[in-house]
């Protein structure tokens, strides 16, 4: 039967709905004075000085043209330092960025303890619990383009796009990975921008950061590749680790912060 | 969490009905009073994922489906009589038509094929460019435009409300026999969140009540993604990697059917970007053996000639998904797939067919 007729009486159902409103009501505390406020995440997908736009034609710093036609990735695990080295982090961190959805690029972290931060650090990618307990829901989701149906496991960053330099003139990155030697799982922390001290949290300051992500670094860093050597990659392998290794490197940099005041 | 979503909306509709009694005075208009309708909830299939949330203000009732079903197969809400949802939606097909591009009043030919209609309860993304997140909304649609229905809503509410029967079954489903525009738009998406489809083979192989043909397995395997180890034609990044549902949510892909200037925007159309030109929704493949011809405007007459497009006739553009061009398959990166191959897949989508959802007498003309 696909169907499952509620035959409660209405008596309960009201009932529980009375309870329902009554607990409502109790979750609304209006004297109570807020201790936590908001910080604004806002990312910029660039490739070097130049802003990234699907189907324009790029160069990588090892000469290599090319286009852009997907570019998703996963932040997660954000956390907030202060000067004596105690941290905040948000609860069930996970946030999708798609260069295709401009809504997916800003984000608002809530519930933050209000107080001075000096520093920021978050996870490129899914950490190792969460991969391993299957399907997710929200950021997670599986039918958000970033979940591997074959194997288990979610993609942490996906790039595709053209290069001429690419034996088949395109390049399909898919990385992911969070166990033993191909393990893609990266945490970076930024340093705040020159002139900016620390990111101070209020009822009436919420700091928007302006973060950019450079597509520039994929290609280039600890471990630069050229397009002609990898230009698929579509499971934990040690390209992925590669790219992952760039993607750590400096891909993410804060830019620069207004103190939403 | 469902169920106190379904009470807040009992509430309303019990509170409604009670004033309706209390304004039961002597009043030519008098109207009758309803009993609240009854809620029906709709079980999410053995293995299926979590559904799409149900709008809040249009939970399933047993009434409003069943009048929902009326309304689908109702032909007075076509401008000469003749065009109901049904006629371009027939269950025997998956609810599809069999065109290459649906057939509205006069004959008049719409730009794109029917669409297959199961499973909205998980979809979120409605018609081939996803223009509707919301079936309420879309109903409108076909209901309004001059190639399919082509009645306005305000004409069908009189119609309905002139017939002998219909007040009274959205008295029934809605509390007021006063029919509107809303609660028509709400009958038929009712209906058309419980055409759920979950017993094809594949679905009982899944549940382990049957197994697969190795053939129908290889073929599985094939939709699969490739590496330089194990061939596959990368079916399962676009759509579903179950292969039983739409591809992802808000994603659209070009397939390679054209190159610029696309006589069908597809997905640019909605949103005015050039790079979402030639972009379309990946369809579930589920019931594809009943639903061809292919593609939005059904060039592919079987699915011999999907697999020889995917294999063999690719065309490249900006517009197109890399991932058709970049296989492990074969140094030129196109999927390529030898003769036996391509049968084995489509064996595989054969499985995909559940004709307990084409027979549910469930789902059928209610005056046929
Ligand atoms: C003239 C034929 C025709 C009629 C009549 C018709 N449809 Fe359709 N239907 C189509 C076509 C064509 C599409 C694809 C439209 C597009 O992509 O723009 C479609 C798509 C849909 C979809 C999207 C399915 C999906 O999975 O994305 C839904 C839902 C739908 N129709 C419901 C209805 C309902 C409800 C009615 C009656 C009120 C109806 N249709 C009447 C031809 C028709
Ligand atoms: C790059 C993404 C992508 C890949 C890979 C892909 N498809 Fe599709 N598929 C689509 C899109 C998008 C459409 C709709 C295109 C249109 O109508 O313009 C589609 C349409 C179809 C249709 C027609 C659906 C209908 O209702 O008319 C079939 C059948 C199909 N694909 C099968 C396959 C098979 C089999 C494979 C693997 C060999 C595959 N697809 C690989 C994106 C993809």
């Amino acid at each position: 039967m696909l169907f499952r007729t509620l035959s409660t009486t209405l008596a309960t159902l009201l009932l529980g709905a009375t309870l329902g409103l009554t607990a409502c009501d109790d979750d609304n505390p209006t004297t109570d004075t807020p201790t936590s406020g908001k910080l604004n995440f806002e990312f910029e997908n660039v490739v070097g000085s130049q802003s990234l736009t699907f189907g324009n034609s790029y160069t990588t710093l090892q000469g290599d043209q090319f286009t852009v036609s997907k570019f998703n990735y996963i932040i997660s695990n954000i956390k907030l330092t202060k000067a004596d080295g105690s941290s905040w982090a948000e609860p069930e961190s996970y946030h999708l960025v798609k260069q295709a959805d401009m809504t997916s690029r800003n984000f608002e972290v809530s519930g933050v303890p209000f107080d001075d931060y000096t520093g920021l650090t978050f996870t490129i990618g899914v950490d190792a619990a969460r991969n391993t307990a299957g399907a997710q829901t929200g950021a997670l989701s599986p039918d958000n383009d970033m979940y591997w149906g074959w194997t288990t496991g979610y993609i942490f960053l996906k790039m595709e796009g053209t290069s001429q330099q690419s034996p088949t003139g395109a390049y399909t990155y898919h990385v992911g990975g969070f166990q033993g030697l191909y393990n893609s799982v990266r945490t970076v922390s930024l340093p705040l921008p020159a002139g900016v001290t620390s990111l101070h949290i209020s009822a009436t300051q919420t700091p928007q950061l302006h973060l950019k992500a450079d597509v520039q670094k994929l290609f280039t860093g600890p471990k630069s590749f050229r397009t002609s050597q990898i230009n698929h990659i579509m499971s934990a392998d040690s390209n992925a680790v590669r790219l992952a290794m760039n993607y750590a490197a400096g891909m993410f940099r804060l830019d620069h912060v207004h103190s939403g005041e | 969490m469902l169920h106190t979503v379904t009470l807040r909306r009992l509430i309303p509709l019990a509170a409604a009905s009670a004033l309706l009694v209390a304004a039961c005075k002597p009043d030519k208009d008098v109207e009758e009073a309803f009993a609240a309708p009854t809620p029906l909830t709709l079980a999410t299939p053995q293995g299926f994922p979590a559904m799409a949330a149900m709008p809040a203000d249009n939970p399933l009732t047993e009434q409003g489906v069943a009048l929902g079903r009326m309304l689908f197969y109702e032909k007075k809400l076509s401008s000469d009589g003749t065009v109901s949802c049904g006629s371009c939606h027939q269950q025997s097909k998956a609810f599809t038509d069999g065109r290459a591009r649906a057939l509205g009043v006069g004959g008049q030919q719409h730009a794109r094929g029917s669409m297959a209609l199961m499973n909205m309860a998980w979809s979120q993304d409605f018609t081939w460019d996803g223009a509707h997140t919301e079936l309420e909304k879309q109903a409108r649609v076909p209901l309004e435009n001059p190639v399919e229905m082509h009645q306005s809503l305000a004409t069908s509410v009189t119609k309905l409300q002139q017939t002998s029967n219909y007040p009274k079954l959205f008295g029934q489903a809605f509390g007021s026999s006063k029919i509107t525009e809303e609660n028509v738009l709400k009958a038929l998406a009712q209906f058309e969140r419980t055409l759920v489809s979950a017993n094809s083979r594949y679905d009982q192989a899944l549940r382990f009540e049957r197994s697969l043909t190795s053939t129908e397995r290889q073929g599985q395997q094939l939709m699969g993604h490739a590496t330089a180890f194990v061939r596959g034609a990368e079916c399962v990044h676009c759509h579903d990697p179950q292969l039983l549902f739409a591809g992802p949510r808000h994603t659209f892909f070009n397939n390679g059917l054209d190159q610029p200037p696309f006589a069908d925007p597809g997905r640019g159309g909605v949103t005015g970007v050039a790079f979402d030109q030639g972009m379309f929704k990946a369809p579930s493949l589920r019931n594809i053996a009943l639903t061809a011809p292919y593609m939005h405007d059904g060039r592919f007459q079987t699915l011999e000639e999907v697999l020889d497009h995917y294999s063999d006739h690719v065309k490249v553009s900006a517009n197109l998904d890399p991932q058709l061009i970049n296989s492990p398959n074969d140094p030129s990166g196109r999927i390529t797939l030898t003769a036996l191959e391509k049968q084995k897949i489509i064996a595989f989508l054969h499985t995909l067919t559940d004709s307990t959802f084409i027979t549910d007498p469930r789902f059928s003309d209610p005056n046929p």
